[in-house]
């Protein structure tokens, strides 16, 4: 794997997130959720420079960044696309959305549209489930989807 | 506090935030400025109202009008029509599906006629993000009551006798869980609250912390008072922006009031509480687990005993209840444990909020008495199944849970009567099932998130999950042998007795729900190689019908695969090898010539 060079900037700003929670490792999570929102992922670079920020072995770190859904060492497309698996969703028709979403824009579940503007994402219940079947973009929520409204939903960002 | 004559409520939940109801606020904020009646109407964003189908909702206060799906376009009449003139905005109002009639007040609609809000007693009628609204609601009244006029036993013996059960799904009696970790004998102690809400399809306690977070922080003060700890921790998921945001502007309040802090109430006891953060695992909502997570480490649960009561977080006697739980306790203690006990059945007391989703009618977050029938909360609170459809089954206590069927829908609703069925309480999720929903395909959709959210540490949960899903993917394909549906329970009564925690111990139950409850749909998957819902892809054609078939094109235009040959005019025939199932010919055809085989 090519290695990633991380800007000074962030790394000094990474490093400030480690020293506020004392450097403690207890810390390790409130510590990642920081990073993910600085670099957008968590790449094995990032990983490292916690690990010695905390004194954890970088084994440590990246047993709880797999273990967690909600952290991820790929990058992210510009507009994430997340749809809810939950039950009520999914009962209410998540999949034949999915499949939209992958038939629109050519990529599979986690991965990332070649020009960087999309990545799509499954995840579980985001407690909007009078909306189901819900999908985010980024932050914004959308309810009530049917496979035709997908189309809209990507033409909206794809400018 | 200044005295206002009218309030507008708007909903801001999460749901109802996800349909613009925060530039509604807005909206109506601005036009009543405008107006020069800011003195005279104040505009709240409150918590969840729970009527989810029918948000945006704002309801209006005195005359408790209740207004339906508002967009933010619609303020402008409700100010000019209802708050200057006086007269309601009919078009707004919910409509009696049965009657077609308009209903104003909410208290005549079906799906709050059965309810008594306990827990959700402050959601929708208080601004979350202001203290003075929840103190004026008699908050706080409680923890100065326990601190000024009670021993910590005395409080204990309250909570004892009023039966409150953890509303986190074990059910396990609070106030003996209170009464062992105050007797363990350490340092320093912890209150924890789960607010870890995983289970897919269950949403009551980011409507709680969104709508009434002071309740929480209240009732954890009152449980350090009562075990002794200084230090509360709220174990929150990343997943709920809004929440977070929330309980953060009311801890901040709370210290600025001396409701945290140093000296609570001038008193010598000591709290305050911090946030740590969940990042999306479901094995979290087990406490042990959690307590892992908030130290840093991989969220693995741990043999019990010891308890957390006993030996929790960084090994010191950890006290962790669920946010309903929480929820429940300021009340308790105001109105008394005779008050909360006079509720409910026999061993499970007080009410319990669900969170109604699937194909039902109306979705929502609900808060019934214990010993509330399924029918009612179905058909009467639910407004029965969507779009007529015959009601098939409904999923409680999520993925850990089962499916209950026609014949449990008489059952009143309590923590043994849902175990006793085959299913359990939960944190209260409900999904209710229709005709078109495929049993087998709900069994493997649960089992595949077990799998994902299995932790790995023991193997009957890591393998055992694993090998269930093969198999259930194996029938919904039709490749399944009968030997397969009893290597199914087999397995699965192995995982159940032999997982180390409750995640890998109720895992199975969606399969062995499913298998007793729709044995013959199992058969069919096998034998017939037929999946009569529809929806095993492997086991079903689109075919057309030509004496229904009109030649209108419809189907043909929208196959994604162009699968579909046909003139004009003439009747269209479907290619099975290029055919992709997705559906779309079904629903575009309007001469009912598609269907199903």
């Amino acid at each position: 794997m090519a290695t990633i060079k991380l800007s000074t900037n962030k790394i000094d700003e990474l490093r400030a997130v480690c020293k506020s929670f004392n450097h403690e490792k207890g810390e390790l999570i409130n510590v990642l959720h920081k990073a993910q929102g600085i670099f957008g992922y968590l790449p094995a670079e990032v990983q490292e420079i916690i690990a010695r920020e905390l004194n954890v072995s970088v084994a440590h770190v990246y047993g709880v960044v797999s273990f967690y859904s909600f952290f991820t060492m790929l990058p992210k497309g510009e507009h994430p696309v997340s749809i809810c698996l939950g039950t009520a969703c999914y009962v209410r028709g998540a999949e034949k959305i999915i499949e939209e979403f992958k038939r629109v824009l050519n990529i599979g579940v986690g991965e990332t549209t070649s020009d960087g503007k999309f990545s799509l994402a499954c995840l579980r219940c985001v407690g909007a489930c009078g909306l189901a079947p819900v999908v985010l973009v980024g932050d914004k929520v959308y309810g009530r989807l049917s496979p035709e409204s997908v189309k809209d939903i990507v033409a909206e960002y794809a400018k | 506090m200044a005295k206002f004559k009218m309030h507008l409520l708007v909903c801001s939940g999460t749901g109802c935030h996800a349909s613009e109801s925060e530039l509604l606020l807005q909206n109506l904020k601005t036009i009543i400025n405008d107006k020069g009646l800011d003195t005279e109407v104040q505009v709240i964003g409150t918590g969840c109202f729970g009527f989810c189908e029918k948000g945006p909702i704002v309801k209006v206060m005195p005359d408790n009008t209740f207004y339906t799906q508002v967009t933010p376009n619609d303020a402008r009449e409700i100010i000019e029509e209802h708050v200057i003139k006086g007269r309601k905005v009919n078009r707004l109002l919910y409509v009696n599906p049965e009657t077609q009639e308009h209903i104003s007040d909410s208290k005549h609609m079906g799906f709050y006629k059965k309810q008594l809000r306990i827990a959700l007693r402050n959601c929708g009628f208080i601004d979350p993000e202001n203290i003075d609204e929840y103190i004026a609601r008699d908050g706080y009244e409680a923890l100065a009551k326990c601190l000024t006029e009670m021993t910590p036993e005395q409080v204990i013996e309250i909570m004892k006798k009023s039966g409150l059960r953890g509303r986190g799904g074990g059910g396990f009696p609070a106030g003996l869980k209170w009464e062992i970790t105050s007797k363990s004998v350490s340092d320093e102690k912890y209150v924890v609250c789960n607010a870890d809400e995983g289970d897919p399809g269950a949403f009551m306690d980011r409507s709680i912390l969104e709508g009434d977070p002071h309740s929480v922080i209240e009732a954890m003060a009152i449980c350090g008072y009562c075990i002794g700890a200084t230090n509360g921790l709220v174990y929150i998921r990343a997943e709920y922006p809004l929440a977070i945001d929330r309980l953060k502007i009311a801890i901040d309040q709370a210290r600025e009031y001396g409701l945290l802090g140093k000296g609570l109430l001038g008193t010598g006891f000591d709290f305050d509480i911090e946030l740590r953060y969940g990042a999306g695992a479901f094995v979290c909502g087990e406490e042990t687990a959690l307590i892992h997570s908030m130290e840093g480490k991989r969220g693995e649960p741990t043999m019990k005993p010891p308890f957390p009561s006993v030996s929790g977080y960084y090994e010191k006697p950890t006290n962790v209840n669920n946010v309903e739980t929480f929820a429940n306790v300021p009340v308790i203690i105001n109105k008394g444990a005779e008050w909360f006990a006079s509720i409910g059945t026999e061993k499970s007391k007080g009410t319990k909020v669900f969170a109604l989703a699937g194909k039902i009618n109306n979705v929502g977050l609900i808060e019934v008495p214990m010993g509330t029938t399924l029918r009612e909360v179905i058909f009467e609170i639910g407004g029965g199944i969507k779009d007529g459809k015959k009601f098939k089954a409904v999923q409680t206590g999520g993925p850990s849970g089962g499916c209950l069927t026609e014949k449990h829908l008489d059952t009143p609703i309590d923590y043994d009567n849902l175990v006793a069925s085959g299913s359990m309480m939960g944190s209260g999720g409900m999904i209710v099932m229709d005709e078109d929903d495929c049993m087998v395909s709900m069994a493997k959709f649960y089992l595949e998130f077990t799998v994902e959210e299995s932790c790995g540490k023991c193997s009957p949960c890591r393998i055992g999950n694993k090998r269930l899903h093969e198999i259930l993917d194996k029938l919904t394909k039709g490749n399944g042998t009968l030997e397969d549906i009893d290597r199914l329970k087999n397995l699965s009564y192995v995982i159940k007795d032999t997982a180390l925690c409750g995640l890998g111990q109720t895992s199975p139950n969606p399969v062995l729900s499913t298998i007793d409850n729709f044995y013959d749909e199992y058969i069919e998957h096998v034998t017939d190689k037929k999946c009569r819902a529809g929806q095993c892809k492997a086991l079903m054609q689109y075919v057309i019908i030509a004496e229904n078939c009109v030649g209108c094109t419809a189907c043909a235009r929208n196959c994604p695969v162009n699968s579909i040959t046909g003139e004009r005019k003439g009747v269209h025939v479907i290619n099975q090898a290029v055919c992709i199932k997705c559906g779309a010919c079904l629903e575009k055809c309007k001469f009912n010539a598609v269907v199903i085989k």
